[in-house]
């Protein structure tokens, strides 16, 4: 069966808690996702969305209201967690801190009746995955938050879990932690070739780490894809919005054939602009424009015009922020390599090119 | 040569030790007045010979009341043998000091577990619940449940009108009523620190737990109960020291025919009108209370650290 080749098959699951009286919060409504078997999938929306909802039911300490959730084709949706072949890395880890390093991360497979030779061995092997041999026999409390953090990865792999649920686990770390925890989240997928499931509200944290995102806002999955492929072909305002920066532009469609549209902007001038794959919605619709594909021109030149508002220097780059000429917020973002961009003041006017095959229409 | 800073500093430091003397001295003066003094006064009364009618003849020393805790002197042949009377009490007391606080633990543990699992308003009202008991003299308290243990009383009442037996059931005067009494007069001081350190639990941890393949007992046993270990301690130590000297209680509900050690040492000072044996009574109580703790909170200490099975 095909089914079996995907690590995780939700189909159609709905979460409602009954809060106090008659109200009810739909958590999750009607969710429908597949993960696939080794993939990096990271579920990504703002806080309320529904992403850890979705990791808990996947993890057993909630039930689904309705739908089914299929772990190598087998429905474990009403599973208990102890009988799931899965691992939670907790958003505080969740240590147990009445043992060592050594018993926690044993722990699992000693519930699992593993005899005590293999348990030795393999927590050994788990220390030195995660780079903590000699803090063994340390207790949690007197280790620090990253290194809490490789423990508590190193417990949940430990049984071999079939996937491992991660939620927001960088989010206690300090910056620079955060980024050397994110390579090393990556090679440790890639070392044990276990499926990942991370959860996350930060969007260059999922950009950065996954093989596919799926965005999540208000309990509905938005938009499931590759990094790049949401971050270039976003299907809605709030897709667009939530990764990345973006310009919107308002317009009407004139013409379209072949999965290009010509699209009249609001203000001023037409731009051909990539169709979704779901059709053209109806009425006025909204082109989405990342800023580093737009670039100032001279005056009268390009696809827009517009005055220039502020500029923001960011060493790298700098950020052209301008009011195009129906008051439209626009930003352009200009590589700072010798001999690009344009000179612009405040307060100059500049026109705008905006790159062939870029613009892409909105469903909302 | 002290620099002018030095001295300066050396005189705050001066001042703030005498403050710290100013300032707890109401608390130090309450604690040797209500808990040393008498405490003391009770140690020299043991070491005393007794008045005629009560008290102590003062200036007098004696071992007369040490001796009359262990040992007893035949009033025909003058033989010495041991006080069996006092000893038998003496276990007896610890045993059912003992029973009573596993008995209060292993309904307290229960229930402290379901309050803590509550919604917070709901919670609070449990727990607030749980106080109600402390609102009502204890002898009250002990009287109601005579009501409910004697033979006419609410259990037998129900057990014959049930069927269940033709004739009511003695429980009134024998230890399963001190057991009734004293389970519930000391349940929620055992309820209430096992809720206190239940309460602090992180509920991720026990989800934890359930992750690694722990099933409920599992967790039960290795996660819940070694964090609880602070509040099943405390609870325990709250209910064995009271209950070892317990004085109200078995003599409503025991009938005063089973002694414990504390209707011993009342009866010393009222009755038996002999202090100093029920001061080396009262002091010898405190020993054995002392020594279990130590053992007790020692012992705990030690399984509790995190280091094994």
């Amino acid at each position: 069966m095909a089914s079996t080749a995907n690590a995780i098959d939700a189909r159609g699951v709905s979460k409602v808690f009954k809060g106090a009286g008659q109200d009810e919060v739909r958590a999750l409504d009607n969710v429908s996702v597949t993960i696939r078997e080794n993939e990096f999938f990271t579920l990504l929306g703002p806080s309320g969305c529904g992403k850890t909802t979705l990791l808990r039911l996947i993890a057993g300490f909630d039930f689904p209201t309705e739908g089914e959730i299929l772990l190598h084709g087998e429905n474990i949706a009403l599973l208990p967690p102890y009988k799931r072949p899965v691992n939670t890395v907790f958003q505080n880890y969740a240590l147990f801190p009445h043992m060592t390093v050594g018993q926690n991360i044993a722990f699992g497979l000693e519930m699992l009746g593993k005899p005590k030779d293999e348990i030795a061995a393999r927590v050994s092997e788990m220390l030195k995955l995660v780079r903590m041999e000699e803090l063994k026999d340390r207790r949690t409390s007197q280790i620090s938050g990253g290194q809490q953090q490789r423990v508590a990865l190193a417990r949940a792999l430990a049984p071999r879990p079939k996937v491992l649920l991660l939620d927001e686990p960088l989010s206690a770390l300090d910056y620079k932690l955060r980024k050397d925890m994110q390579i090393e989240l990556k090679r440790l997928q890639h070392d044990t070739g276990i499926t990942f499931i991370f959860v996350t509200h930060d969007q260059e944290e999922a950009l950065t780490m996954s093989d596919r995102i799926a965005v999540m806002s208000k309990g509905k999955i938005l938009q499931v894809g590759s990094p790049h492929d949401i971050y270039v072909r976003p299907v809605d305002h709030f897709v667009a919005n939530f990764i990345g920066e973006t310009n919107f532009l308002k317009g009407k469609v004139i013409s379209s054939k072949g999965g290009k549209a010509t699209v009249e902007l609001a203000p001023g001038g037409t731009l051909l602009a990539d169709v979704p794959e779901a059709g053209l919605p109806k009425g006025e619709i909204s082109l989405v424009v990342r800023p580093e594909n737009a670039t100032l021109v001279k005056p009268g030149k390009g696809d827009l015009s517009g005055t220039v508002e502020t500029i923001v220097y960011f060493g790298t780059d700098t950020h052209v922020h301008l009011k195009l000429t129906d008051g439209t917020a626009f930003m352009v973002r200009q590589q700072n390599a010798a001999g690009s961009g344009v000179d612009v003041k405040t307060g100059d006017k500049a026109g705008i090119a905006i790159a062939a095959g870029t613009p892409r229409i909105l469903m909302d | 040569m002290m620099s002018d800073a030095t001295r300066i500093a050396e005189n705050a430091r001066r001042a703030d030790i005498r403050n710290r003397w100013w300032l707890t001295a109401p608390a130090l003066f309450i604690l040797f007045v209500a808990a040393i003094g008498p405490l003391l006064v009770v140690l020299l009364y043991s070491f005393m010979l007794k008045g005629d009618f009560g008290d102590v003849k003062y200036g007098q020393f004696s071992l007369d009341g040490w001796f009359s805790v262990f040992f007893e002197r035949d009033i025909f042949d003058d033989t010495v043998g041991i006080a069996e009377a006092h000893v038998s009490i003496l276990w007896r007391s610890v045993k059912l000091s003992l029973i009573t606080t596993l008995l209060t633990l292993f309904i307290g543990f229960p229930t402290a577990y379901y309050i803590s699992i509550q919604e917070p308003r709901r919670r609070d009202l449990l727990v607030f619940m749980v106080t109600i008991p402390f609102w009502t003299n204890i002898l009250i308290r002990t009287f109601a449940m005579q009501e409910v243990v004697r033979n006419e009383g609410v259990i037998n009442t129900l057990l014959v009108w049930s069927g269940i037996v033709d004739r009511p059931i003695q429980i009134m005067y024998t230890d399963w009523a001190i057991f009734f009494g004293m389970v519930y007069v000391y349940l929620p001081l055992m309820v209430l620190p096992l809720y206190a350190s239940m309460e602090k639990i992180d509920f991720r941890l026990v989800e934890a737990g359930y992750d690694l393949y722990a099933g409920r007992f599992q967790v039960l046993r290795r996660v819940i109960i070694p964090l609880v270990k602070p509040g099943i301690v405390a609870g325990s130590i709250l209910v064995f020291i009271p209950s070892l000297g317990a004085y109200v209680t078995p003599r409503v509900l025991g009938g005063g025919k089973n002694l414990m050690l504390g209707n011993l040492i009342d009866l010393q000072f009222g009755q038996g009108k002999n202090w100093p044996l029920g001061s080396a009574l009262s002091i010898t109580l405190l020993v054995i209370v002392t020594v279990a703790l130590l053992f007790y909170v020692r012992n705990a200490s030690k399984s509790g650290g995190g280091h094994g099975h």
